[in-house]
């Protein structure tokens, strides 16, 4: 039996300031070693100063995974050098002396699969390292220290994944749960990473690191697991080892350090005394705590009718069920998900779109309405979102300028309506036997009209017309 | 002009106009200038403090405000940064490292217009207890130049003993402050842990140590303790002592307290000269009215062991961060990878720093730590218990701040185990952060001795109190230098 277990680093990128200064958490705007202060840069006789907002965010994700959340938590330091490291080690946490990380055990439920978390730790990510030159022999290194002391939660799972397609599915996941609590945006390039372990019946277990994205991720898991079988086939043993993951060449590759005999000296870091996560603040935290995606999905069921398919695909996305409760009213609410999930979700693919688009939540509720007043045909609302995105104009505005507005006066639809029923008259006797076919004529006149006749008018006046 | 007065005698002479702050400090320089050749307190002298007292004067003549420390002539140990000025912490590590910030204590003085006459020399990286493992050279004794002034705050008390300052900032991680204090005839104290924010202070044993004042009078240091304890944001570890005036009824006395003598440290090893004085600083104290009787804390005993597993494994990680890399000295990067280019880089440390730090990768390694630094931590949390019952029966601890007189130059180091047992009466309080405090107590064949008194934590107040009594019960000679 296949087995694997993953390793997620997810950046607290919601949050103001860097977990033990207060340099900025977003390093992504800045020139590189701009966002820096002695404390970030391990400048002698700087000290650690606690975000204490990072383990209230910590703690909520804990909670919001079903881990069990100790009374009170401790950091400990682990001992490397390494380049990107401006103190030569890395504060974090570990439960080897009691429980005293952020989360301990849980659980989260993919499909009817229940995926065991092992623990959940608050750390700080390291600088990060940038290749220059040619070959290796004029190859240098630069060192940007501005993402150094980012707030960090590293989330460990037991090894309870068996296909690659799990580990995907599980990703998709807590990537929706972690932007839906508001903690993080997963999407940032970076702000999510992931490390696996990949073991094959009977073999040992192989860590695989260096992972860019999660759809890599599924890639190096299904080569691991090739590669292990293809050993396993041939009695050839599968070594305990670190394989890093070429995103080149798309293959695992045995990395020749000797990660795996460092020794990390973990001990407690003595800057930070141990932080006390009472029960009422953990209450707070909890009333706090933003809907989950399944009672969000559940409610959009039971109390406004949305097909479960367009409930599941809005519960999911925090902007655009953000979106959604800051727009729907009663009444238009089955109008307004429809807009969001068969229009809006294409054309805002992008954070770039997302970002430049004009749209407001008063855009989408007075396009709705307009759609279900009948002031716009569904069809031509698609045109005015898109000029809505454009411009920002107000939906009124934008529905005259554009000429959008359905053509409801019937003098004016029943001229169009005689010019059709004596173009096609062909079609017309056909929906005089055959009263169905009367939708050919409705589309004509759709189209005479650029979709913007009123259905229901067009449809009273052409049978009143041809007299069935 | 006088520079034999202590801190609160210089600022009552300042503020009343009766002496010039810019002539007690021009006087100090030349002073400075005269004596440190010989003695070696400073790394740095500023200069450039003549017109920052002029100012002060200024502003003293035309009524303006001025901070309570009215140009106070202090010297600073060099493992505290103060903002463009060189921190070395007497290594060649940091030789020309410019610290780009203020340490919390340095800007708290600032603002009560302190003057940094300048940075004074220490053991490296703060590990020793003599000054001699400073890379530019140890200071010596003023009252005898043949030997040590203790450390690793030697320079500091050097400076405060000879009259090159008034008062000075050390630091103490196993009596760096006392120590020397004792070993110059200063008073020095160690705060209860996190009475004073360590932002900035370079760290070398982080979970156990404190900056403390040296300065002449058990008064000085309750005024210097008002001006820089209390809680710093900066400094996660720092406790709040609800601004807590300290000089307020310091005359309070001792009658009624209850001391305990520690018999671990008037026992074997102890210098019979410095057994004597501490009988006579008892005889004294009952005479002052406290009661004194005997108290054995067993772990004493492991104590120095455990403060070495402690520190050096500590040291190791709070000193990988110098690997040359972000500051440092001239060393080019061409031809190496990190790994060789970091531990040739570090091969400037010095030969103290370098033996912590290699038993600070041992003891607490996988494999060693059950043996070495987990069983470290155990004697530190069992002696912590042992103090904290023997403060339910008393009010203070007395034992001698070393157990021998300040020896020659060169005596001990190459003996680095013996020199560690020298630490045996001050490691205590560093390992279960209880305050303690040095006071000058006697003279013997023109070598100081000093007598160290200890209270439970966040009595630092009490245990000023007592320190003062006792302080006042004697009278030493000047120093002859």
């Amino acid at each position: 039996m296949t087995k694997i277990g993953l390793e997620i680093h997810c950046q607290l990128t919601n949050l103001e300031s860097k977990l033990f200064c207060s340099c900025k958490a977003n390093y992504r705007e800045f020139e590189p070693n701009e966002n820096i202060c002695p404390v970030c840069a391990g400048m002698p006789g700087s000290l650690p100063r606690l975000n204490q907002e990072a383990v209230k965010k910590a703690t909520i994700i804990s909670m919001a995974l079903n881990c069990s959340t100790p009374e009170k938590i401790a950091f400990f330091r682990k001992n490397y050098f390494y380049p990107d490291l401006p103190k030569n080690f890395q504060i974090t946490q570990l439960n080897i002396y009691g429980d005293t990380s952020v989360g301990g055990s849980g659980i989260i439920t993919v499909g009817d699969k229940k995926i065991r978390i092992t623990r959940i730790q608050l750390e700080e990510d390291p600088g990060r390292l940038i290749y220059e030159g040619s070959s290796s022999k004029n190859q240098i290194t630069l060192v940007d220290y501005n993402r150094a002391g980012t707030p960090l939660v590293e989330i460990v799972t037991e090894p309870d994944f068996e296909t690659p397609k799990e580990v995907r599915d599980f990703l998709n996941i807590l990537s929706d749960l972690l932007k839906n609590l508001g903690v993080a945006d997963p999407s940032l390039e970076g702000a999510m990473r992931a490390d696996a372990n990949v073991s094959i019946e009977g073999g040992n277990k192989v860590e695989i690191k260096n992972i860019g994205s999660f759809h890599d991720l599924e890639k190096a898991a299904h080569f691991e697991i090739t590669r292990q079988e293809s050993l396993h086939d041939r009695d050839i043993a599968i070594v305990q080892e670190t394989r890093h993951w070429d995103d080149r060449r798309k293959i695992t590759v045995s990395s020749r350090s000797k990660e795996e005999d460092l020794d990390y000296r973990y001990f407690l870091e003595g800057d930070i005394p141990w932080v006390k996560i009472n029960p009422e603040i953990k209450t707070e935290l909890k009333s706090k705590m933003p809907e989950s995606i399944s009672s969000k999905k559940e409610r959009y069921v039971t109390k406004y009718q949305i097909p479960e398919q367009v409930a599941d695909v809005l519960s999911s996305d925090k902007f655009y069920s953000d979106l959604f409760e800051e727009s729907h009213s009663e009444s238009n609410a089955k109008e307004v998900a429809n807009i969001i999930t068969t229009e809006l979700m294409g054309l805002e693919d992008t954070r770039e779109k997302r970002e430049s688009s004009k749209l407001t939540a008063t855009h989408l509720k007075d396009l709705a309405d307009a759609i279900q007043s009948g002031k716009v045909s569904r069809n031509s609302s698609k045109n005015a979102l898109h000029e809505i995105l454009k411009t920002g104009k107000t939906v009124s505005q934008i529905i005259s300028e554009l000429d959008l507005g359905n053509v409801s006066d019937e003098s004016e639809l029943l001229k169009i309506i005689e010019k059709i029923i004596s173009d096609e008259s062909e079609a017309v006797d056909q929906a005089k036997s055959n009263p169905q076919t009367i939708n050919y004529l409705v589309g004509k006149v759709m189209q005479a009209t650029k979709g913007k006749a009123d259905p229901t008018l067009t449809l009273n006046l052409l049978k009143k017309q041809i007299g069935i | 002009m006088n520079l034999k007065i202590s801190a609160l005698e210089f600022i009552e002479e300042a503020k009343n106009g009766n002496i010039s702050v810019e002539e007690f400090v021009s006087t100090t320089l030349e002073r400075i200038n005269s004596v440190d050749d010989k003695l070696h307190a400073f790394l740095s002298v500023n200069d450039n403090v003549i017109e920052q007292a002029h100012n002060i004067d200024k502003k003293i003549k035309s009524g303006e405000k001025v901070g309570d420390c009215f140009g106070m002539p202090i010297s600073i140990k060099d493992n505290m940064c103060i903002k463009d000025t060189k921190t070395t912490c007497a290594s060649k590590m940091l030789e020309n490292f410019v610290a780009p910030y203020d340490a919390t204590v340095i800007s708290k003085l600032k603002k009560q217009d302190a003057i940094f006459i300048g940075k004074v020399n220490m053991d490296e990286f703060a590990m020793g207890l003599t000054t001699e493992f400073s890379a530019f050279g140890p200071s010596k004794n003023p009252w005898n130049i043949e030997h040590v002034p203790g450390g690793s705050s030697g320079g500091s008390a050097v400076s405060v003993s000879s009259y090159e300052c008034i008062a000075s900032l050390g630091s103490d991680t196993g009596g760096s402050v006392r120590n020397p204090a004792s070993f110059c005839s200063t008073v020095g104290y160690k705060p209860t842990y996190g009475l004073i924010s360590r932002f900035g202070l370079i760290s070398y044993a982080n979970s156990i140590e404190q900056i403390g004042p040296l300065t002449r009078t058990v008064k000085d240091t309750a005024f210097m303790l008002n001006l820089i304890a209390g809680v710093d944001p900066n400094d996660n570890t720092t406790v709040n002592n609800n601004n807590e005036n300290y000089l307020e009824n310091i005359d309070s006395g001792i009658e009624g307290k209850k001391i305990g003598i520690i018999t671990e440290m008037v026992g074997d090893g102890i210098d019979p000269e410095v057994m004597t004085a501490t009988k006579e600083a008892i005889s004294k104290l009952e005479g002052l009215g406290a009661t004194c009787e005997e108290v054995s804390l067993e772990m004493v005993k492991y104590s120095v062991a455990a403060y070495y597993t402690i520190t050096a494994t500590e040291a190791g990680s709070n000193l990988a961060r110098y690997d040359n890399l972000r500051y440092g000295y001239e060393m080019p990067v061409e031809g190496y990878e990190f790994n060789s280019y970091i531990s040739k880089a570090r091969k400037k440390f010095g030969p103290e720093v370098t033996r912590r730090m290699i038993i600070g990768g041992f003891v607490p390694s996988a494999g060693h730590a059950g043996k070495y630094f987990l069983k470290a931590m155990k004697v530190k949390s069992k002696l912590t218990k042992e103090i904290n019952e023997a403060f339910k029966k008393f009010d203070l601890l007395i034992a001698p701040t070393v157990p021998i007189l300040p020896f020659k130059i060169g005596e001990k180091i190459d003996d680095p185990v013996s020199l560690f047992l020298v630490d045996i009466n001050t490691v205590t309080a560093n390992l279960t952060g209880k305050p303690a405090i040095s006071i000058p107590f006697k003279i013997v064949n023109g070598l100081p001795i000093g007598i160290q008194l200890m209270a439970n934590s966040m009595n630092d107040k009490m245990l000023l109190q007592a320190a003062h009594a006792l302080e006042k019960s004697v009278t030493l000679p000047e120093v002859p230098i």
